[in-house]
């Protein structure tokens, strides 16, 4: 597979290093170094930036008024809004929109016009609600909220936790058994308002992610009618794993571009710094762990296009998706560790983004699926078909 | 297990000599009036010179006599300090009357046990 961007892929790549370079670091410059927004005028005025650029609701389809942007497309696009400081986590400031949560585009008309569109218009935010106190790697065995049937509807029992933005979220997806005796089988996926009695967002959950927080959620005797059922009853496990799949391979581009980011920084301080009478550069320590930095880079993004590709075809990519994510995810970690070790005394501090992305880029060994299960699934195909 | 909610640490008196002693780190504080209501919950972040020694140096000097301020020294000052506001709102049906006048955008809403 060729990889190397079309003529109209890098200019609009181009276009986007422009925007972060220009617009989103001098920004940045000013704001904490843990910030996780921009002051809500400079987010007004950047939106009418990226709407002019034509790349506004990046992630929105185009049948519901998105720009026409492939997946090979995005996972560049999404390479080079991560390289600034919050980039990992919150690319541009979300300044190119966002689409809320792909299940919804699969809602029913009913919900499409009570969720998606409020969404598209930024008017509703959405939650993710599926990893439990009692396991996030194994969703389909570990989920013990349990919805029962009352009263033409549902009541949902149960707690959720590590869920982003529920606390300001208008409503969520939540996942609950619906069948106790049919494990993935028996998994159901609610829509869920924020304002619904016995929905509580009981505490904020602190991690290494030090610039924004997870929620624990309470499900307690929480009643839900039929019309809040996204898709089937019994076939919410679906949903959620097209989710997890899909999301990879973006998860796995940003983490690529922190690491380019990372990279260049230790390049130029190689460059620059002397000790001892001579240029980090030229020491063959350093240039080693750059000439790593490298290959990791390399490794992440081949892989993490070729899982894009197969994807864009339509063809299954899974496996790809898996790879993708681990050795960017892996990758990633060493290559700000290692030019977080270049930076010596300098790294550690919040002077420098490298300490930030050192934190998060930990998270993403576990975010959407651990490193473990990422091998899982890449052996059950290769056990699968005989070792190829 | 979960962190300690609330700060329920002993108020101490916001004064020049008394906060001049403090350490640097980061972390959140809050600002309570003499009669112990609390009136501003803050932040010590990284672009702070000396962390909580420099903000509550500032409080101090632009506050009148008789305010008191207990505070917390953590690294995850940001979100410790939005956490500190949503269980305020929660317990007291509104914000701190000094961050009421300029209040986070989309602060979340927390019910906590």
């Amino acid at each position: 597979m060729d990889f190397e961007p079309s003529s109209e892929q890098q200019m609009l790549i181009d276009q986007v290093r422009r925007y972060v370079r220009e617009e989103i670091i001098p920004l940045e410059a000013k704001l904490d170094p843990d910030a996780a927004e921009l002051d809500p005028a400079d987010h007004a005025r950047l939106v009418e930036k990226t709407k002019a650029m034509g790349l506004y609701g990046i992630d929105i389809p185009k049948e519901f008024g998105g720009p026409d942007i492939d997946i090979v497309t995005r996972v560049l696009l999404a390479i080079e809004m991560a390289q600034h400081r919050a980039g990992l986590y919150v690319p541009c400031y979300g300044t190119f929109g966002g689409a809320g949560l792909a299940q919804i585009f699969e809602a029913n008309e009913d919900q499409k016009e009570r969720y998606l569109y409020p969404t598209l218009r930024g008017e509703k935010k959405p939650f993710f609600g599926l990893t439990e106190p009692s396991g996030g790697s194994d969703p389909a065995r570990a989920i013990q909220t349990k919805a029962e049937r009352k009263d033409n509807g549902w009541v949902l029992n149960g707690a959720k936790i590590f869920i982003s933005g529920a606390d300001r979220a208008q409503y969520g997806i939540v996942f609950a058994r619906t069948d106790a005796s049919k494990g993935r089988a028996g998994i159901t996926c609610f829509i869920v308002d924020a304002g619904t009695p016995g929905f509580h967002v009981r505490r904020v959950v602190h991690t290494l992610r030090s610039s924004s927080y997870a929620t624990e959620l309470e499900f307690k005797d929480c009643w839900v009618s039929d019309h809040q059922i996204l898709g089937e009853v019994n076939k919410g496990f679906a949903v959620a794993n097209d989710r997890l799949t899909r999301q990879r391979i973006p998860y796995a581009a940003g983490c690529i571009g922190v690491a380019i980011a990372a990279h260049e920084m230790a390049i130029e301080w190689a460059k620059m710094r002397s000790t001892f009478g001579d240029k980090l550069a030229n020491r063959q320590a350093i240039q080693w762990m750059l000439v790593d930095n490298e290959i990791d880079i390399r490794t992440a993004r081949h892989f993490t296009l070729e899982a894009a590709e197969k994807a864009r075809r339509g063809l299954p990519f899974r496996t790809e998706a898996a790879i993708a994510k681990l050795t960017a995810s892996e990758g990633g970690g060493r290559v700000v560790d290692r030019a977080m070790q270049i930076h010596g005394g300098m790294g550690m501090t919040k002077d420098l983004p490298l300490e930030r992305w050192y934190r998060e880029m930990r998270i993403r060994r576990v975010g959407e699926g651990p490193s473990e299960v990422q091998r899982m699934v890449i052996a059950r195909e290769i056990l699968g078909s005989s070792l190829r | 297990m979960a962190l300690r909610l609330r700060l329920d640490k002993p108020w101490r008196p916001l004064t020049a000599e008394v906060v001049d002693r403090l350490p640097g780190q980061l972390g959140v504080y809050q600002i309570a009036d003499a009669k112990g209501t609390i009136v501003f919950i803050g932040q010590a972040g990284a672009r702070s010179t000396f962390g909580l020694r420099s903000e509550l140096q500032r409080e101090a000097s632009q506050r009148a006599s008789g305010h008191q301020f207990r505070m917390e020294v953590n690294q995850q000052y940001r979100t410790r300090w939005l956490e500190l506001l949503m269980v305020h709102q929660a317990d007291h049906g509104s914000l701190p009357t000094d961050n009421a006048k300029n209040p986070p955008p989309a602060l979340g809403r927390l019910s906590p046990n």
